[in-house]
């Protein structure tokens, strides 16, 4: 064991059991800021793997803005405060999720554990740093960062047109049924 | 120095984990939570494989970077589904199968009839999200 393994234990240990709490909690607001903590640690277990670019962009992203999403998302379906037995399926479903679940864990650790046994990453010196990435990210993969520019104008525009199209549809069903103009209205100057 | 069995046993945990959050939940944005997890199980083995020496062309973080953006991505399309859900149906209770096909007359016929429960009822009893409601009220909810 040496300084890094044992910190990358703790920091793991707080990943795993925030990402339990935030799949089992049955408070529905609490599941979204348990993954907010499990998403914050693994930034720091990039960070102990010498990925500090990773590691800052999954805080950006993951914790800034995807995490704030899901609360947004769980605020305007108006979710419920306080434990509720409602979000969750019946025990026998549960039961067969948490079997998968570690037949998953079993399968994955199963390969990979002797894939990466006694394999050692010497971080003192690393391989990839920041600087490797970057010219990595603007010369090799290029064309495929791109790409990920478009994709996500797509997802901008995609998402946009979602919710535009299901209001636009509800006003124009409110012009033959009156009772339903002012709701599609109303709805049409929130969005 | 590190033993990268260590990070790759974290991932295949985080795996087990998610795929427990996609089957164990029936609200839609908790579901949603179990993907991101699978997504980050994913990104943490990419950086492992990443920082093993003599790793080609910065694959692993490079990689990452790239399924960070694909999920937000992702994520933004299903929540703007999840929400048109709402609207339409009044819940995101996965296990009720959602319709958000075209409307059927016969849907508006009911949101117009006279005779219908009153919609703010369900909610006073503390259950707002038990009872499937029309279209009509859910987006007179939303308002």
């Amino acid at each position: 064991m040496t300084t890094r393994d044992i910190v990358f234990t703790a920091v793991g240990a707080v990943t795993a059991l925030s990402a339990l709490l935030s799949v089992t909690t049955k408070q529905v607001v609490h599941a979204a800021l348990w993954l907010l903590v499990c998403l914050g640690s693994l930034a720091g277990a990039y960070l102990v793997l010498g990925q500090e670019l990773v590691g800052l962009v999954q805080l950006l992203v993951y914790v800034g803005a995807i995490v704030v999403l899901v609360l947004f998302a769980l605020m305007l379906t108006r979710a419920p405060i306080g434990p509720h037995a409602e979000i969750d399926t019946p025990w026998w479903q549960r039961l067969a999720g948490a079997l998968l679940g570690a037949a998953t864990t079993a399968l994955l650790a199963s390969l990979l554990l002797p894939l990466f046994s006694g394999a050692t990453a010497d971080l003192d010196t690393p391989t990839t740093t920041t600087p490797q990435v970057a010219q990595a990210v603007f010369g090799t993969w290029v064309w495929p960062f791109e790409l990920l520019s478009v994709l996500l104008l797509v997802a901008l525009i995609g998402a946009f047109a979602v919710s535009r199209l299901v209001l636009h549809r509800d006003g124009g069903d409110g012009a033959r049924h009156p009772g339903t103009v002012s709701a599609g209205a109303r709805s049409d100057g929130r969005g | 120095m590190i033993h990268l069995s260590l990070p790759a046993a974290l991932s295949a945990l985080l795996a087990g984990i998610g795929v427990y959050g996609v089957l164990a939940r029936r609200n839609a944005v908790l579901v949603l939570i179990g993907v991101e997890l699978i997504l980050n199980a994913a990104n943490l083995l990419l950086v492992t494989a990443g920082s093993r020496p003599g790793a080609p062309l910065s694959a692993g973080p490079v990689l990452t970077l790239f399924v960070i953006t694909i999920a937000a991505a992702e994520i933004t399309v299903a929540l703007a589904i999840i929400l048109v859900m709402f609207r339409r149906t009044g819940h995101i209770d996965l296990t009720a199968v959602p319709d958000l096909t075209d409307d059927e007359p016969d849907d508006l016929g009911d949101a117009e009839d006279p005779h219908a429960e009153d919609p703010r009822a369900d909610e006073r009893d503390g259950h707002p999200r038990d009872a499937t409601r029309e279209p009509a009220v859910a987006a007179e909810g939303l308002a």
